[in-house]
Formats: structure tokens, C-alpha cells, sequence
């Protein structure tokens, strides 16, 4: 078999697992084009059979329209569940307070808002496209993953995980978190991306748009972002590698208009995937911070 | 394009890191911002070069202790290969973490300090390497600078090492001297060493040929999922949802169910609505069946005259793996595949010092411990021996008590 068709039969013998060994799955999807793979990836294990679990989307409020429109015509194509779990509801009940100041983000807040929505449900495993080469945390943890009741992660004790066998096993009020394309490259995603003929949201193409210079990085220019006079607002040629809300993810100067050129210009790329991720930059530590706080 | 999967084991301070580090380094596989990260970190070797440690020592506690305590996973590709590494910690406390990455890998790479020459360390990370049944080893001398190039070094390390494999399973070893810190003998040809006729590790591993013993292994597939959509267009529609675990299923092959023994005739191979004539090993895919027979998730469709062993009682090397030691009185829960299965460990044959290699009777067995043992099931299982396939050989024990993984068991035989 070919490499992709390895990591393809991986992937859906993993979403078959989680079938399998849960009561009350769920498939955490932002929109970006890892949970995209991975709903292809469900319907490849699953079909003609409905999916043994929901979509789960934790909205920020501050996403790209172009994700939210691309997301509605995606699950009225599958005919499967969408459950919205709103980090403006989280806001007004003052379970989260919204941040200030002009790098303020609500990408912190989602774990609350992400939490909640695992316990409103009973959740007891999430799906995630998490992949171990994003990031050094990420590159250390199991495909299941299991958190404890308040959603942490701890990485000194992770239960042993040899071959394919993965223990599901928990007690009430935890969750696993499974990453089914843990060892996908982001490569590896474009590629099976143009093999599968997978659709995307058009942001992660070529486009032009308004963007400001923030912390050496291009934004978006949105009203999410608290512009005030020494935003310059320039009209750029630009993509989105990485998709999460616009107050976090930067666009990169890009001529890519189709998946070929993609594909090439970041077999090229000095600068790593989540390099455009202001989330990331704020410690050295920031993702294993995250996730043990319950981050996906 | 293919895959290899390679695990690095060796000592605490063997330089592991360093030497994955180097090959990502070395094969532009760090990328500008995550080279600032490490120039921010601000972390030197003592000669004032960067330490590459930190691009796989991905916890806050790792880089505050300069160990390695869980397996990193890294991926990186050349023109020939793609590959993943999996960089096990060498202390001793986390040697389950290094079975983790052993588990799944093909080759194995220990990392021997030429100062310090073949150690307990080396000892029993080879052990669990030919344990897990990884075909091949390539033994790196390490830190051949620190001995100025020294051939006899070299030559006294490889003739200890292959005292050590004489009692080993390990189908291949081949050896480099290498200096990691250095970048001698690593992408390109050391001219410090030019008494080493051999090729440097990118190019070694971009060319070993790995022996699967794939070729002659028996057609299983463990039934993960049953797809019934039960529309009215699909109401008669059943699909066994799985993984080919070895072997070749076709259309029309005759096939049995354990552990029930129903027969019937492959009759439709499908995946994501394409059929398929056949369904190599490692597929995922769905198989239909000519009779409607009772088969859910846990049974194992096998070929009819292709059967393995179906008992309730087998015996198993074993390596455990958690704090609390094996208790002979209480039931575990086994975990083959998707099947699960209630046994009880009935004898410890034997525990065996990775030290000595020697085989010693036991009454019980503490963290880390690699023995023998024989259990009872609830139901009955089917198994091959581990070393005809891994992936129908295998299987872990959980703890019920607190759903830990506490053992992972390479089944050897049935017991009568």
C-alpha cells in the first residue's frame, strides 16, 4: 500500500475504535481542513451507515464567514447532527470573562466553552485532528488521550499505548480525546486533499482582502480585532494556511490559487504551519499549557 | 513513496535527542520559526553550538530536567523515503514508554555512549527491541569525537554487541560510527573516520530493507463495526466493518467467524462505496458475507483452512508496566484488537534478568519486569504467536480497578 492509503486505513480503523468503545462520541469540527479530512475520513468508515457520532463545532463568534457558510452546506450534505457550543454564551452567563485591549482573543476562552459542551452532552470521547507534527506537545501525545474529570491532560502519566490496541477505558466524568490523524504531515493532509478531491473553504486559497500588520504577522483587518489609528489597512493578495477564528490565525502573501500550488508552496516554506498561530507564541510552553487546561 | 517507522533508544545522556535533532537539522526539516524557538530558548552545548535536544523534548519538564520522559513522534521525508521517528526516553522509570514506541516501529536504532561502551541501558532496550519483534537493529556508536576517532573503540563495542544479540531474536544489526553533536557520519561521510567503509545513517536509512516476514502470514480480520443502516433502500444491507490484520481476503474465499465457527463465502469486499476483488493487509474496509450469520464486534473472520489457535488458555511473554505489580488474585481485563476478555494470570513461568539474560522463577512481577506467564480467559480467544503476526499476537491488560494499561503480552502458545 501507498503511504497515503496506510495513513487513510489507519485513520478509519481509529474512528472505527471509537465507534466501538464509546457510548457517546463526538467529532470536534472548526471547520479547517484537518476535521474536514476527517469527516471524509468518517464517511469512509461509516458509510452507508449514518455516523456513530455528531459534529461538534465550539463557535468563538469571531470566525470567518466563509468557514460558517462552507460548514452548514457541509452538514446538510451529510444529513449528520451539528451541535454549536457558543463562547458568547459562555461570556454572558460570566462563566468567561472576554478579554481587553487590542490582542484580545477568544481562543482561550473556547476550553471553557469546550468543556461545557462535553459535560452538557456527556461526551465521553471527542475526535479531534490534532496532528503530532504541528507542534512539540502534540508530538508527544497518544491517539487516545485520556483527560481527567476537570478535562486535563497529564503528560507524566500516560497510560502505554502499543500497536493498534487502544484502551478506551475511563471512569464517568472523563473523556478521551482521539486523534486519528495524529501521523499526518500537513503535507500528507494536502495531499490526500487533492487525491480525495476533498472541497475546501475558499479562504484557504488565494484570495485578495483588507489586512493589517500586527506583530509582524497579517491579519484579517475585522472588526474582532480592535482597530485604531496605527492599523494601516492594505489591500493584499493573501491565504489562510491555518484556519481557527480571525482574531488568532494569520493569512500569508500567497499566489496559490489551486491545490497544486498549495502543495508546492508549502513543500517550500521555511516557516512552519502554526507560525501563522498567534495562540501559539505566547510561551514556549503555550500548547502543553492549553491542553492541560483541556484544550483539544 | 514508502514509510519507515524507526524507534532511537539509548542511554540517559547517549545524545538521542541530539542525533534526531541533527537529522532534522541536517535534512532542512526545522523549519525558521522553530529554530528562532530554540535560539530563544537559548540552549548550548558546551562548545557554544545550538542544542538540538529541545526539538524533541516537547514538555515543560523534559527541557527543565534535560531528560526524555515520553516518546516524541517526528516526521520527516527525503527525495527516497518518509519516515517517523519515534525518540524513546532511556531512563529506566519510562521504559514503557520506549515499549510505546517499540510497538510500532521497524527498526531500531540504540545509541551506545563509545566512552561507556554496551551498558545495562543497552541491554535492556535490545531486549525489549527483540521482544517486540523489530527485524532490524542499527547499533550508532555515539560521541566517537570524545575517543578521537578511535577504531578499537569501535571494534571492542561491536564485539560486545554481538555477544549481547547472540541471545536475541533481532534478524539484522549493522553498525555506524557516528558523532551526533558533531554531525560525523550522519548525512555525509565522516572524513574523521575514514577507517568506517560503511555509509552514513540518512543514507543507511534511506536504503535498509526491512524483512516484515509479511509474505506468508495468515488472512484475519477482527470485526470492528457492523454497518446496518436499515433504510428502506438498504434494508437488507450488513457490512463487517475492519482492518485486514495479515494476509489477503478475496471475493469468494471461504471464510469462518470465531470464535463461533459459522462458515460462509466472502461474497463483497467494499471501501467508501468502491468495490474491491481483494483486501490486502492493513486495509480498512467493509466484507459481506453470503449468509446471514451471527458475527459482531470482537469475532475474527479467518480463512477456513488458514485457522489460528482458539483457547481459553494460552501462554504469553509479558512486560509490566505499571507501579502496583501483577496480582495473581485478581481478574485483568485482556484487550486483543476490539475484543476484550476477562482472564486471570494462573502462573509466572519464569522472570528474566535483562542484566544476565537469565531465566528465574518468580512469584510475581513489579514495573518494568519482562517474564513469562500463562492465563486463563473468560471467552475463548484467538490468537497466532506473535512472532507468525504481531498484530494477532498482541494484546494488552488493563487494570479494572483504575482502567490503566499494566501489561503488554506477546503471545507464544496455546495451552492444551
Amino acid at each position: 500500500m501507498d503511504y497515503l492509503d496506510h495513513l487513510e486505513a489507519e485513520a478509519i480503523y481509529i474512528l472505527r475504535e471509537v465507534a466501538g468503545q464509546f457510548e457517546k462520541p463526538a467529532l470536534l469540527f472548526s471547520g479547517g481542513k484537518d476535521s474536514i479530512t476527517l469527516v471524509h475520513l468518517a464517511e469512509k468508515a461509516f458509510r452507508p451507515g449514518k455516523f456513530p457520532f455528531p459534529l461538534v463545532h465550539i463557535d468563538t463568534g469571531h470566525n470567518f464567514p466563509e468557514t460558517i457558510e462552507f460548514r452548514d452546506e457541509l452538514v446538510a450534505r451529510l444529513g449528520e447532527e451539528l451541535i454549536v457550543g457558543y463562547v458568547q454564551e459562555s461570556i454572558d452567563t460570566g462563566k468567561v470573562v472576554e478579554q481587553k485591549g487590542k490582542n484580545a482573543s477568544r481562543n482561550p476562552l473556547q476550553t471553557v466553552t469546550l468543556l461545557d459542551t462535553i459535560a452538557k452532552h456527556g461526551f465521553d470521547a471527542c475526535i479531534g485532528g490534532a496532528r503530532r507534527d504541528e507542534e512539540k506537545a502534540r508530538a508527544k501525545e497518544r491517539i487516545f488521550s485520556v483527560r481527567d474529570e476537570f478535562g486535563q491532560w497529564d503528560p507524566k502519566r500516560q497510560r502505554p499505548e502499543l500497536w493498534n490496541i487502544y484502551n478506551g477505558r475511563i471512569h464517568k466524568g472523563e473523556n478521551v480525546r482521539v486523534f486519528p490523524i495524529s501521523n499526518w504531515t500537513e503535507l500528507d493532509v494536502w495531499n490526500y486533499i487533492r487525491r480525495e478531491n476533498i472541497k475546501l473553504p475558499s479562504i484557504y486559497f488565494s484570495h485578495e482582502r483588507d489586512v493589517i500588520t500586527r506583530n509582524g504577522q497579517l491579519m484579517a483587518a475585522t472588526e474582532f480585532l480592535n482597530l485604531d489609528h496605527e492599523d494601516v489597512i492594505e489591500y493584499r493578495k493573501v491565504r489562510f494556511r491555518t484556519v481557527g477564528d480571525m482574531t488568532c490565525t494569520a493569512a500569508v502573501p500567497s499566489e496559490a490559487y489551486h491545490i497544486d500550488d498549495i502543495i508546492e508552496e508549502i513543500r517550500l516554506s521555511k516557516i512552519s504551519e502554526r507560525g501563522a498561530r498567534m495562540d501559539d507564541k505566547v510561551s514556549e510552553a503555550a500548547m502543553e499549557d492549553r491542553k492541560k487546561g483541556g484544550y483539544f | 513513496m514508502d514509510l519507515l517507522k524507526f524507534i532511537t533508544a539509548g542511554s540517559v545522556d547517549d545524545g538521542k535527542s541530539t542525533l534526531i535533532g541533527r537529522l532534522l537539522y541536517d535534512t532542512n526539516s526545522v523549519l525558521d520559526d522553530q529554530l528562532e524557538a530554540i535560539q530563544r530558548a537559548n540552549r548550548k552545548n558546551n562548545d557554544g553550538t545550538l542544542d538540538l535536544a529541545i526539538l524533541t523534548d516537547g514538555l515543560k519538564a523534559e527541557r527543565e530536567q534535560g531528560i526524555t520522559i515520553d516518546v516524541a513522534y517526528k516526521y520527516f521525508q527525503t527525495e527516497k523515503r518518509k519516515f517517523i521517528i519515534a525518540d524513546a526516553p532511556g531512563h529506566i522509570q519510562y521504559t514503557r514508554n520506549m515499549v510505546t514506541g517499540a510497538s510500532n516501529s521497524d527498526l531500531a536504532i540504540i545509541l551506545i555512549d563509545a566512552r561507556k561502551g554496551v551498558v545495562e541501558q543497552t541491554r535492556r532496550h535490545s531486549f525489549i527491541v527483540s521482544l517486540l519483534g523489530i527485524p532490524n537493529v542499527l547499533v550508532c556508536v555515539n560521541k566517537m569525537d570524545m575517543v578521537d576517532y578511535d577504531q578499537a573503540v569501535f571494534d571492542k563495542i561491536k564485539t560486545d554487541y554481538e555477544r549481547l544479540a547472540q541471545s536475541l531474536r533481532i534478524k539484522q544489526i549493522d553498525y555506524i560510527p557516528v558523532s551526533a553533536l558533531k554531525g560525523d557520519n550522519i548525512v555525509t561521510t565522516s572524513i574523521n573516520i575514514p577507517w568506517y567503509q560503511g555509509r552514513p545513517l540518512l543514507d543507511f536509512l534511506e536504503t535498509v530493507q526491512i524483512d516484515h516476514a509479511s509474505d506468508n502470514k495468515q488472512a484475519r480480520f477482527p470485526v470492528q463495526w457492523v454497518i446496518r443502516p436499515q433504510t428502506q433502500a438498504l434494508h437488507d444491507y450488513r457490512g463487517y466493518a475492519g482492518r485486514v490484520v495479515g494476509g489477503t481476503f478475496e471475493v469468494g474465499d471461504r471464510v469462518v467467524a470465531l470464535p463461533s465457527g459459522f462458515s460462509s463465502i466472502v461474497s463483497r469486499i467494499e471501501l467508501a462505496n468502491n468495490d474491491l476483488n481483494t483486501a490486502p493487509e492493513g486495509a480498512s474496509v467493509v466484507i459481506h458475507l453470503a449468509d446471514d450469520i451471527d458475527i459482531s464486534r470482537g469475532d475474527m473472520l479467518v480463512k477456513q483452512d488458514e485457522q489460528p489457535a482458539v483457547s481459553q488458555r494460552f501462554e504469553a511473554e509479558i512486560c509490566w508496566m505499571d507501579t502496583r505489580p501483577l496480582d495473581l488474585n485478581q481478574f485483568y481485563l485482556l484487550q486483543q484488537h476490539g475484543k476484550t476478555a476477562k482472564v486471570k494470570i494462573q502462573d509466572v513461568i519464569y522472570r528474566v534478568n535483562v542484566e544476565t539474560l537469565q531465566q528465574s522463577a518468580a512469584a510475581e512481577l513489579d514495573l518494568n519486569d519482562i517474564g513469562k506467564i500463562q492465563f486463563k480467559s473468560a471467552d475463548p480467544l484467538a490468537f497466532d504467536s506473535y512472532v507468525s503476526n504481531k498484530a494477532n499476537g498482541g494484546a494488552i491488560l488493563i487494570d479494572l480497578r483504575n482502567n490503566l494499561t499494566v501489561a503488554a503480552l506477546m503471545i507464544t502458545e496455546p495451552v492444551d
